[in-house]
């Protein structure tokens, strides 16, 4: 019976082979091969896709994008998600209310999200350039000048995954142990002491865990700028998995696109790694 | 679908029982329950349609979403269904998806769809996997009925693969209402010393467009602009890029391919008839309505369409949308051919040639069309689904109807009474917008699009060049170079006596004039 249980893990297994291993394992196997529109074999051409992607400066240039973009977004949710958590911990009237009210936006499916967000930017019939006439100031190209292009897929992306920070942050100020700030306060320290001497610390494990998961989230984006600019203007707003969406579902180069994926899929892997020791070294002093 | 079944074998019982009793007395069923205002006699007809019977069987139909194209055939698989008896399935996919849906089954040898609904420039890449028109069917009155250059959309290779249920092109719509306004009049002869009049080339566009930018000239107390165009990248800008670029660089008496020179297949998209077209696409942002460089098909349509801008060029949608009963600009709006050029790129000898008369281009840009999968066992009840679709009864309902994007293609759709009297257009703009669709039907100098293997790769990495000078990351120049480069490099992989093989079938009709 005892050398029988490894058989209850066999399904598990079986679909984890099915929806995990087997696609990777043939994404892998069609990255070496010429699977195109017009060619739809799986015959072998050794790194011919890898050696195409290291010329291609248009898959840079999105990763460099996508890098700028994902840091850039899951800084900024941090912080605000760290205050917003702060906020609803201390004596807030309504509390509860906010609370429920900061996490709707994760709750809104990103699509739709980026329908309502691209109409809000609409430079003539959108409400925001309205607002700013109607305040006696200029509109703004919020989707058709590069660098506001680029700021405006990032604000969305910081509306909408905010929550998420400040959801994980939240529980892990609620579940802090009192005896430090108890402690504090005997030292008689300031609320900003206190914060930097003694919550950020403590907070430091469920910080760099919260930054890494919405780091991985982050590298993936696409809906937003799938709907909002399509990767543009130009190249502007162009991310990894845009680029990739283009090369395999648009243009139909299977292989390639495959290539893409990996080196990509490579890239993250090696990245987030090595942002997650850096984070750990820096921060976490009691590694016991 | 049961009941379905059952209700028909009724109804057929029911028809049997009435001519028995009362024989010799036969009498035409009545067909407008279905919507339509008569049915049309022909083998496609709702009468020969519903003479069949495909009970039991199931058709699989894969097309567009709703409501474009989507719309009308979902509805007439409903009609199709209650007519025959078939099961009938309407896959809806969304344009950016619809390509590899088809695709993808296709090269796996899948036989997942019976009838297709999609881009008629794909068929470069589908044409291995269709199925010929039968002989009968292009002998119908409706097949006998299309334009000579809607036939030439549906060929390949001289066999006919696609069976036409739309025709589409490119034409300039603009504000008639400010044009032969005296006083808008007076204010552009002011600002440019010449007389205001509808734009016959680009450059005239342009200026033309300019000067009407940034102010309230409909008196509706919002400022109005210039131009609304196609400029989203990835949302069909390179068709509108097309149109400006044509007149520079399609040479009226030099053939052999546009796109490509099809002796040596070099990509002719840098030259500079190309760029000069790009330079203008670039120069117009300055008359686009806020946000105009991130317009999409859409955004085109409601711009002109709701009298935000003074001139657009693409296709029938934004004169439909002007033309709804509901329209502040109803009988406002009037159509010409696309601008066209006095200095055209002459590729074999290097220069620019002067035209008096502006040199145009026809631009017969795809359009929806429709098909028989080759690994179908449905291909009869496939290809009279497709028949019944587009009988004249159907067709004639579909062109009504803006949203489901039938526009015309037969030659009795070019005919102002339907769109005068049924429509209640103004007779001046009905006539002429027939005449514009008459006049870019027959032109001489023309141009289709590529419809080559891997178009896709093509179009995007075009509209990418494109986007790239539009936004000012690259000159025209440098853009059209890079495009032109990423186009050779496609040329090798697919094969260049692939692509050429392909690219001949379009010079040919491009050049059969």
């Amino acid at each position: 019976m005892y050398r029988q249980k490894h058989l209850f893990l066999l399904p598990g297994l079986l679909v984890l082979v099915a929806i995990i291993i087997f696609p990777l394992l043939f994404t892998i196997r069609v990255s070496f091969s010429s699977w195109d529109v017009f060619q739809p074999e799986l015959d072998w051409i050794a790194g011919g896709n890898y050696g195409r992607l290291l010329e291609d400066a248009r898959y840079w240039g999105a990763l460099g994008r996508l890098m700028i973009m994902a840091v850039g977004t899951v800084l900024i949710q941090y912080i605000l998600g760290f205050a917003l958590a702060l906020l609803v911990l201390g004596d807030l009237r309504a509390r509860r209310f906010f609370r429920v009210l900061f996490l709707v936006p994760m709750m809104t499916t990103p699509v739709i999200m980026s329908v309502i967000w691209r109409t809000v930017f609409h430079e003539s019939i959108g409400p925001l350039n309205g607002m700013l006439q109607a305040l006696g100031l200029q509109g703004v190209p919020w989707l058709s000048e590069p660098a506001l292009a680029f700021a405006s897929v990032m604000m969305v992306e910081i509306w909408q995954w905010t929550p998420f920070m400040f959801l994980l942050l939240l529980a892990g100020l609620v579940s802090l142990p009192r005896e430090p700030y108890l402690a504090a306060r005997i030292d008689g320290a300031g609320p900003i002491r206190t914060f930097f001497a003694v919550t950020f610390p403590a907070m430091a494990g469920i910080s760099i865990a919260a930054i890494l998961i919405r780091l991985i989230e982050a590298s993936k984006i696409m809906e937003s700028v799938y709907v909002m600019t399509s990767g543009g203007p130009g190249t502007a707003t162009e991310t990894s998995t845009y680029y990739i969406y283009i090369r395999g579902l648009r243009d139909f180069q299977l292989g390639y696109a495959s290539a893409l994926s990996v080196t990509y899929l490579v890239i993250m892997i090696i990245s987030l790694t090595i942002i997650a020791k850096v984070l750990v070294r820096l921060f976490v002093k009691d590694r016991t | 679908m049961r009941s379905d079944k059952l209700l028909r074998t009724a109804k057929v019982l029911a028809a049997s029982s009435a001519l028995g009793l009362a024989a010799g007395m036969a009498s035409a069923e009545d067909y407008t329950r279905f919507g339509i205002e008569k049915d049309m006699p022909g083998m496609c007809s709702y009468e020969s349609i519903d003479a069949k019977d495909y009970s039991g069987r199931e058709l699989t139909v894969i097309t567009h979403a709703i409501p474009v194209i989507g719309e009308p055939t979902k509805l007439h698989a409903e009609q199709f269904s209650e007519l025959t008896g078939a099961d009938v399935e309407v896959v809806h996919v969304p344009f950016g998806d619809l390509f590899q849906r088809i695709m993808i089954p296709f090269q796996t040898g899948q036989d997942a769809y019976d009838v297709l609904f999609y881009a008629s420039l794909w068929l470069g890449d589908y044409n291995p996997y269709l199925a010929n028109v039968p002989e009968e069917y292009q002998s119908t009155a409706g097949m006998q009925a299309l334009t000579d250059t809607t036939r030439d959309v549906g060929m390949w290779g001289g066999e006919m693969k696609q069976y036409i249920m739309d025709g589409d092109r490119h034409y300039l719509k603009y504000r008639e209402d400010i044009f032969s306004d005296p006083d808008m009049q007076a204010r552009f002869l002011e600002e440019t010393g010449r007389e205001l009049t509808v734009p016959e080339t680009w450059e005239e566009y342009n200026e033309v467009a300019r000067v009407f930018t940034g102010w309230d000239w409909d008196g509706d107390g919002d400022p109005n602009y210039g131009s609304a165009e196609v400029v989203k990248r990835d949302d069909l800008m390179f068709s509108a890029f097309i149109s400006r670029a044509a007149p520079y660089a399609k040479h009226p008496d030099v053939g052999g391919g546009f796109f490509f020179d099809l002796e040596t297949m070099e990509p002719l998209i840098n030259n500079p008839g190309w760029v000069r077209g790009l330079e203008l696409f670039v120069e117009a942002q300055e008359s686009f309505p806020p946000g105009g460089t991130n317009f999409g098909l859409g955004d085109e349509i409601f711009s002109f369409g709701g009298g935000e801008t003074l001139m657009s060029y693409s296709w029938d949608d934004a004169l439909i949308q002007a033309q709804q009963a509901d329209s502040p600009i109803r009988n406002d709006v009037r159509t010409q051919m696309l601008p066209g050029a006095r200095e055209v790129w002459n590729r074999e000898t290097g220069e620019w040639d002067t035209f008096e008369e502006p040199n145009r281009a026809a631009y017969i840009t795809w359009g929806w069309t429709s098909a028989v999968a080759q690994s179908s066992s449905n291909k009869d009840m496939a290809f009279d689904y497709l028949c019944f679709f587009s009988n004249e009864a159907n067709t004639r309902h579909d062109l009504q109807v803006g949203r489901f994007g039938v526009n015309p293609y037969r030659t009795g759709h070019f005919d102002a009474d339907f769109w005068s009297d049924d429509l209640g257009w103004d007779r001046g703009m009905a006539e002429q917008y027939v005449e514009t669709l008459e006049r870019i039907d027959g032109y001489d100098n023309r141009v289709f699009d590529l419809r080559v293997p891997g178009v896709g790769q093509f179009m995007t990495s075009l509209a990418a060049g494109v986007a790239e000078a539009v936004a000012g990351q690259a000159t025209p120049q440098e853009a059209l170079d890079g495009v032109a480069e990423e186009w050779s490099r496609t040329v090798e992989r697919i094969g260049k006596d692939r692509v050429r093989e392909a690219y001949a079938n379009v010079v040919e009709i491009e050049d059969a004039r």
